[in-house]
């Protein structure tokens, strides 16, 4: 199993689009950068095709040190999940794309 | 956000970029994480996530209407883990305003950069 990094996906764009290399890997960290904004601001970002980030509140609640037993808080906090999209999905089972019209992740 | 508001976004900080480059430039970065997560890579872009795939094995399930039992095929499912930096970010983000630096301070790291001798120096 090979890893993908920032530096693939700005060759790819150096590829694609045609600009120069370094401007390709600062799009590429504007573009996540305007992701993380959004989501930071509470917002979801839909990604068509791709999938859905969406920030969730989540209670106080209490846990348990598993080590020791003692029960401590868990503050209320904000987490990040992500909701892959129909046509994603049936892309990795490489299956027949999904009907247009109905996709819920996206 | 949507991915057309992305695009847009990009093009109105940038320009020089002409839309369908804006356009380009979005759908190659989702386009090559889903190549890559079909072939059974994984993407890690530190400080924003990890996109990775799961394997479901095959299992009974039931129909929740009717009760009857069947079989559910196993199947490989995209999975996204966010970053430490995104994480912290978000959940910053809930305790009122955000008060740490903002991050469209350029400063420190240009500085750091000037600061570090040069290895042929």
């Amino acid at each position: 199993m090979n890893t993908v990094t920032r530096a693939h996906l700005a060759e790819a764009i150096y590829a694609q689009v045609g600009l120069s290399r370094n401007e390709s890997a600062a799009l590429l960290e504007t573009v996540l950068e305007r992701i993380a904004a959004a989501l930071e601001a509470g917002e979801p970002v839909k990604i068509a095709a791709f999938g859905t980030f969406s920030v969730r509140q989540k209670g106080q609640r209490i846990g348990r040190n598993p080590k020791t037993g003692v029960e401590v808080p868990i503050l209320p906090r904000r987490v990040l999940t992500f909701r892959p999209s129909q046509v994603l999905k049936a892309r990795i089972n490489g299956q027949p794309l999904p009907r247009a019209g109905r996709d819920g992740g996206a | 956000m949507t991915k057309s508001e992305l695009i847009a976004m990009l093009a109105a900080s940038n320009p020089h970029l002409r839309q369908p480059d804006a356009e380009l430039i979005v759908s190659t970065i989702f386009e090559e994480i889903s190549a890559a997560l079909a072939r059974g890579d994984r993407v890690e872009l530190r400080g924003f996530g990890a996109f990775s795939t799961k394997r479901r094995e095959a299992r009974q399930g039931r129909n929740p209407r009717t009760g009857a039992t069947v079989a559910v095929a196993g199947k490989t499912v995209p999975y996204f883990k966010a970053g430490k930096e995104l994480r912290e970010r978000i959940n910053r983000g809930a305790a009122a305003a955000p008060q740490a630096a903002s991050p469209a301070a350029p400063e420190p790291a240009r500085a750091r950069r000037g600061s570090v001798p040069h290895p042929a120096a």
